[in-house]
């Protein structure tokens, strides 16, 4: 078959599925029983299009192929298209969604069981990856957009899944209004791009959009980023993205690891060539993501909820991809999106498989009348699970190494190139690049002590469960520890596809080459001269010692000492301690400067002009009306012969006017 | 005139108006028959069989050009064809509405479908009329048909009274009606539109616009514009539900046509539009504001009844072909509308006296007692409150646009207020049907509504043709068709 | 052109002065015996004298009714017979004749309907 048609199968199978099991179980009710059914459709449909994408990914000959589904409006000068775009970009980043997501949807089966909206979940889930599609493969800014707000949907509705929770909702929407403000710079940028040149389509926008006015490119790189760090996390808009951890958690790994949240580093690699031609703007992204970077990372190391040391590990990788970003190695941020997507979504799944297993002793605790009220999330009342969970943890374990940075796993080829590329772009005359590579290397640090700390209090030790020699927890299903090995494996291998130039002068740089070569979507800056070898081999001696170190400290510190490190690392930090456990206190600071006077302005301002002012205005025009009637009313007297008197009535005013 | 070609003139005039001639033969068997065979089960058949016929021989020829019959005194294909169309599918969804609903009440009484189809016989008539004394006798068999259906229920002092008023108001502006043709004809000596025109625009004077202000006295009674519509609460609160949401639609749509035809046809195009304007105002006016004020719903629906023809009236006043043909629409929209509201109430009627005493308050709950009924009328309510997509917006964006293009934008904004007042007392019908709890007293607990499936075939059938003209054009652009300029000349050549 | 009108002027001057003359010739010659009952004024059968606003079966109604569409029935009529042979003449006449039928049988339709209703029953 044609790429052009298979690519809209790609796109339209999850929406099918999407269809299939909302209708479905909206208008069947029998049919939400069938867990079995609803979660084979939900996988099926996400896997097909994993497939597809494979088949064309093979036969991928170089150029990118558009594909018109249709042409969705055409006002004026503007024509917009359902255009979906096949390039090395779009098929990677495809290929991500749906491989990841199909594994995550097969672990959602068995996550997910015995839960009352099982059959939305699936529905919200393939709804989110047609959206996701939409927002990687449109072949238009709008397209993208529209992606862009379906996944900012998608994750309002998964957040808040579990909506009869209160604080849930309120993540749901907290996420939701976040994404807004970004969304809304994004939508200023599309207008300035569309008034300057008159076309949103990426061909158009990256020809004719690098001949704007330096002054439009800058607005508009920057509005772009804006909307990035809604959508990607960044400070200041990053406060969300912990409060989501509120949705399920494989909804935590695939929306708010793997996917939707690099969708900003996707737009702005998508768009690189024209971020190029705003150094200004590319300093601040550097700055912003290795600041984001470090800020999460020490707020990490304070958390005892698993999910939330994840969730700030995740922000601060992505402010790594946007340090990258800002340095002008996009492929290398696609890289790390990558590998992030791996090891990330692995260690998400696992600690989804922790929580599962906790909640299992939390209601065997209650079953038993113990009383006890256990939070399956907290990493306090855990340890030991290696002997009750060995799958999950050796995955968890091999992904934590990932992450951290040892060398020959997926996270070490990425993080290193990152790193490599600051200080590249550091010794060649951008002066931030240094400045954010040492940032980066203090991150890398702090990283592989965290992810160690997550380990060794969740697995490693004695159990700290009430009751931890009766009560176990178990394994978890082969639908979800399936999904671990294959995410864990790839955490290992997925590393090869970025071998460091070191090697083979970087022929062997296979993503490299792939994104960023000669016909390749993805710009890069471009330095004169080069890195001395032997510094590069240094640097990554050095990016390697470290997270060996890390990871070394971390293990010595947590497996001795376990909790009470946590209460030596507070004496010794005092302040600096209470800043990071109080997540630098970006929430109490919006709280008061902006949703405070918003909603007190609003009650004493608004509030009282909509009242008297406004609805006195309505109240009077109703009043005035129906006053009118009920005066009008005694007119019609029942009789006859005032009702003649009208007729003469009108008949005379007939008459003067048609005359006179 | 040559005597030997009349029999066979006459043959070719009676195949163009046949469906007359079926309507009304049908209602002369019927008289009969009803004599001989007193409530039988096939009178209303018959009734609505004649009507449907002559619905789809005149549906057929909708497309047909204008054509002439009966030595100029009728119009044939055209506009004539669709205001026929209009008048027989209405009559034809009254009947079906109306047989549950005579043996509800009690009156099943055969002479009923005879008069109704008496009465279509002077609408078809009214409609299609080339000459003012067609006009006139078409209007005087439709009224006293209609006087009759007002007050057969002869048990119910409400129905007689109301009966007899209209009578005693309609013979009065029938006067006035009569008095103006007999002015033009003075002034112009001839009572054939075309004719009129002629002679109108060569010489007018006081006597020929005396005339036709007398003229627009019967009409605008008929149609029920203010000051002249007086008669119409209590005669639409008296009548039978179903026999009010006949009269309602089908004579109202008939004078209307008429009104049109005579406007397009016989008299020059000046001063008149202003005097239009005027009326429709007053009209929208006071229906509209009057409206808000009625507990009685049949009696509010009288009232938007009036607003309605203020707004038909708003299309007319603009004096242009997408004035007229958006009219012509707007009375189709309207028709469906209202024989759906007229439906519904019929249907929940228990008060024994054909809901003339039956508040809107005693109506509480019944969305959810009978979701069909409350969402159908939730359809015809907003509808004729104009809300978008459904056909009601469509036709008045099509009445109020052309006044715009005629610079009437003052016009067109009253219009557009008074319908924004309108959509208080329409949506407080739904507000009532599903936002207030049924009362302890509700008669709807001691009475069992059983939806004829009949009835509910016509509601479903209104609601759906209402989503479709709101959503396509195609309507709107056959009514055009029936007033572009070359038929103008074409007929007055 | 009110030349036209001569023989009406002259039947209207006839039917006045012969009734005047009749009615006068009557006062003159007769002989007057009176009598209370002679001396009422005559008035279609109904007692004059009582109130205005008495009720009339409504038989009275039908049967009027009926009497004024046959005698309109014969207005029609009544040029159409004189009339006819001019239509034989010009060869339409049998389509005429059925027209003229059909409005009979009209009217004959609204009889039989009364017979039926019993409008023309008296008790």
């Amino acid at each position: 078959m044609q790429p052009e048609m298979l690519i809209k199968l790609v796109v339209l199978l999850p929406l099918i599925g999407a269809a299939i099991n909302g209708l479905g179980g909206l208008f069947v009710p029998a049919l939400r029983n069938k867990e079995g059914l609803i979660g084979m459709i939900g996988t099926i449909m996400v896997l097909l299009p994993f497939l597809i994408t494979v088949y064309l990914f093979i036969g991928f000959q170089g150029d990118a192929i558009i594909s018109n589904a249709f042409t969705w409006m055409a006002a004026g000068d503007l024509t917009i298209g359902f255009d979906y775009r096949i390039d090395e970009l779009s098929l990677l980043m495809t290929m991500i969604v749906t491989g990841v997501g199909s594994l995550i949807h097969l672990y959602s089966a068995g996550y997910m069981h015995g839960d009352d909206g099982y059959w939305r979940f699936f529905a919200y889930l393939n709804l989110f990856i047609f959206a996701m599609l939409n927002l990687v493969l449109g072949n238009n800014l709008v397209v993208l957009f529209l992606g862009w707000e379906g996944v900012g949907l998608c994750s309002y509705l998964l957040i808040g899944f579990w909506y009869k929770d209160r604080n849930n909702s309120k993540a749901a929407s907290k996420a939701f209004i976040m994404n807004r403000i970004g969304d809304f710079a994004f939508l200023l940028a599309m207008f300035i791009i569309f008034r300057e040149i008159g076309s949103l389509d990426f061909d158009a926008v990256l020809t004719d959009g690098l001949t704007m006015s330096q002054g439009s490119i800058t607005a508009t790189v920057l509005l772009l980023f804006i909307g990035a760090t809604g959508k990607s996390a960044q400070i200041p808009l990053f406060t969300w993205l912990p409060d989501a951890m509120a949705g399920p958690t494989p909804v935590s790994a695939l929306i708010h690891a793997a996917t939707m949240v690099t969708s900003g580093l996707y737009l702005l690699a998508r768009l690189s060539p024209l971020v190029l031609m705003a150094p200004g703007v590319m300093t601040v992204i550097a700055i912003v993501g290795a600041v984001t970077a470090l800020v999460a990372a020490t707020i990490a190391i304070t958390q005892n909820d698993i999910k939330k040391v994840l969730a700030y590990s995740t922000v601060s990788q992505l402010g790594y991809m946007f340090l990258a970003t800002g340095v002008g190695a996009f492929y290398v941020a696609i890289f790390h999106v990558m590998t992030h997507a791996f090891f990330k979504g692995c260690l998400f799944l696992g600690s989804g498989s922790v929580i599962h297993g906790m909640h299992e002793v939390e209601h065997e605790l209650e079953h038993d009348g113990h009383g006890h009220h256990l939070d399956p999330q907290d990493m306090r009342t855990m340890g030991g699970l290696k002997k009750f969970m060995p799958a999950t943890r050796m995955t968890f374990l091999i992904s934590t190494l990932a992450i951290a940075g040892i060398p020959g796993l997926a996270g070490f080829f990425s993080k290193d190139e990152i790193l490599f590329k600051a200080f590249e772009a550091g010794t060649h005359g951008i002066d931030v690049g240094l400045v954010v590579w040492v940032v980066g290397l203090i991150t890398a640090f702090l990283t592989a002590v965290y992810m160690t700390r997550a380990y060794v209090l969740t697995f490693e030790g004695e159990p700290r469960w009430p009751h931890a020699d009766k009560i176990t927890p178990h394994e978890s299903p082969w639908t979800m520890t399936v999904p671990l090995w294959v995410l864990a494996g790839m955490s290992v291998v997925g590393g090869y596809l970025g071998i460091p130039a070191v090697i083979a002068h970087g022929d062997l740089n296979w993503i490299h080459h792939w994104l960023a070569g000669e016909q390749g979507p993805v710009a890069e800056a471009a330095f004169e001269g080069h890195v001395a070898l032997a510094v590069e081999w240094g640097l990554i001696a050095l990016g390697s010692l470290i997270a060996i170190m890390g990871v070394w400290l971390g293990w010595r510190w947590y497996s001795k000492r376990g909790l009470s490190f946590d209460e030596k690392l507070a004496a010794r930090f005092g302040g600096l301690y209470k800043l990071w456990q109080g997540k630098y206190f970006f929430d109490e600071a919006y709280d008061k400067t902006i949703v405070r006077p918003l909603i007190g302005g609003s009650i004493h301002g608004l509030a009282p002009f909509d009242k008297y002012v406004i609805d006195g205005l309505v109240n009077f025009t109703g009043f005035f009306t129906r006053g009118a009637s009920f005066t009008l009313r005694y007119l019609q007297t029942g009789l006859v012969q005032s009702y003649a008197v009208a007729i003469v009535f009108g008949v005379v005013l007939l008459i003067w006017l048609m005359l006179f | 005139m040559d005597l030997s070609q009349a029999y066979s003139m006459m043959m070719t005039d009676l195949g163009a108006t046949l469906f007359l001639l079926i309507v009304a033969v049908s209602g002369l068997v019927l008289v009969v028959f009803d004599a001989f065979k007193p409530r039988h089960v096939a009178t209303p058949w018959i009734a609505g069989l004649a009507l449907s016929a002559g619905f789809v021989i005149e549906m057929m020829s909708i497309g047909a050009p204008e054509g002439l019959a009966w030595y100029d005194m009728m119009r044939t294909g055209g506009s004539a064809a669709f205001v026929n169309s209009l008048v027989l599918g209405s009559g034809a969804l009254s009947i079906i509405l109306t047989v549950p609903y005579l043996k509800k009440i009690g009156h099943n009484i055969g002479e009923v479908y005879a008069m109704i189809l008496f009465a279509t016989v002077g609408m078809l008539v009214l409609g299609a009329a080339n000459n003012l004394v067609t006009v006139f006798v078409g209007l005087e068999t439709m009224s006293i048909c209609l006087y009759i259906l007002t007050g057969f229920v002869r048990s119910e002092s409400g129905s007689t009274e109301s009966a007899l008023k209209y009578f005693l108001l309609g013979a009065f502006s029938t006067g006035f009606f009569l008095y103006g043709i007999a002015l033009i004809y003075g002034a112009t000596g001839s009572m054939e539109f075309g004719a009129i025109r002629i002679a109108a625009e060569q010489s007018a004077g006081v006597m020929f616009w005396g005339g036709v202000s007398l003229l627009l006295v019967g009409f605008l009674f008929k149609v029920s514009a203010a000051p002249f519509h007086m008669w119409t609460p209590d005669v639409y609160q008296g009548a039978p539900t179903t026999i009010t949401g006949f009269m309602s639609t089908a004579s109202k749509a008939a004078a209307f046509a008429a009104l049109v035809v005579v406007l397009w046809k016989a008299l020059p195009a000046e001063r008149w539009a202003d005097v239009l304007a005027v009326f429709a105002v007053i009209t929208m006016v006071i229906g509209n504001v009057i409206a808000l004020s009625q507990q009685n719903i049949k009696r509010m629906l009288a009232y938007s009844s009036i607003a309605h023809a203020g707004y038909v009236l708003v299309g007319l006043a603009s004096g242009s072909q997408a004035g007229y043909s958006g009219a012509l629409f707007y009375l189709m929209v309207y028709t469906i509308m209202n024989i759906g509201a007229f439906g519904v109430l019929a249907l929940l009627e228990w008060d024994g006296k054909e809901g003339s005493e039956q508040t809107l308050e005693s109506l509480a709950g019944v969305g959810y007692r009978k979701p069909f009924l409350g969402w159908t009328m939730a359809v015809f309510m907003f509808s004729l409150s104009g809300f978008p997509p459904l056909a009601g917006f469509l036709g008045k964006w099509a009445v109020f646009a052309p006044a715009i293009d005629a610079d009437l934008v003052w016009l067109a904004i009253i219009g557009v207020l008074t319908s924004a007042v309108s959509a208080y007392y329409y949506l407080r019908v739904l507000v009532v049907f599903f936002m207030k709890p049924e009362g302890e007293n509700s008669p709807m607990a001691e009475h069992s509504f059983d939806i004829p499936r009949s009835s509910a075939a016509v509601l479903i059938a209104c609601v759906v043709l209402l989503v479709v003209f709101g959503v396509t054009t195609f309507a709107l652009d056959v009514t055009s068709g029936f007033f572009a300029a070359d038929t103008v000349t074409q007929f007055l050549g | 052109m009110l030349s036209d009108f001569i023989p009406f002027f002259i039947q209207l001057g006839i039917a006045v002065g012969l009734s005047f003359t009749l009615l006068k010739a009557a006062a003159l010659i007769g002989p007057k015996r009176d009598n209370v009952i002679k001396m009422t004024s005559y008035e279609s059968g109904m007692d004059p004298i009582g109130s205005a606003r008495e009720r009339y079966s409504v038989k009275f109604y039908l049967v009027a009714m009926i009497f004024i569409v046959f005698d309109v029935e014969i207005v029609f009529l009544y040029p159409w017979a004189v009339s006819f042979d001019e239509f034989i003449a010009a060869g339409a006449g049998p389509g005429v004749m059925a027209v003229v039928l059909f409005f009979v049988i009209i009217l004959a339709i609204g009889l039989v309907y009364d017979i039926k209703k019993g409008g023309l029953e008296f008790d």
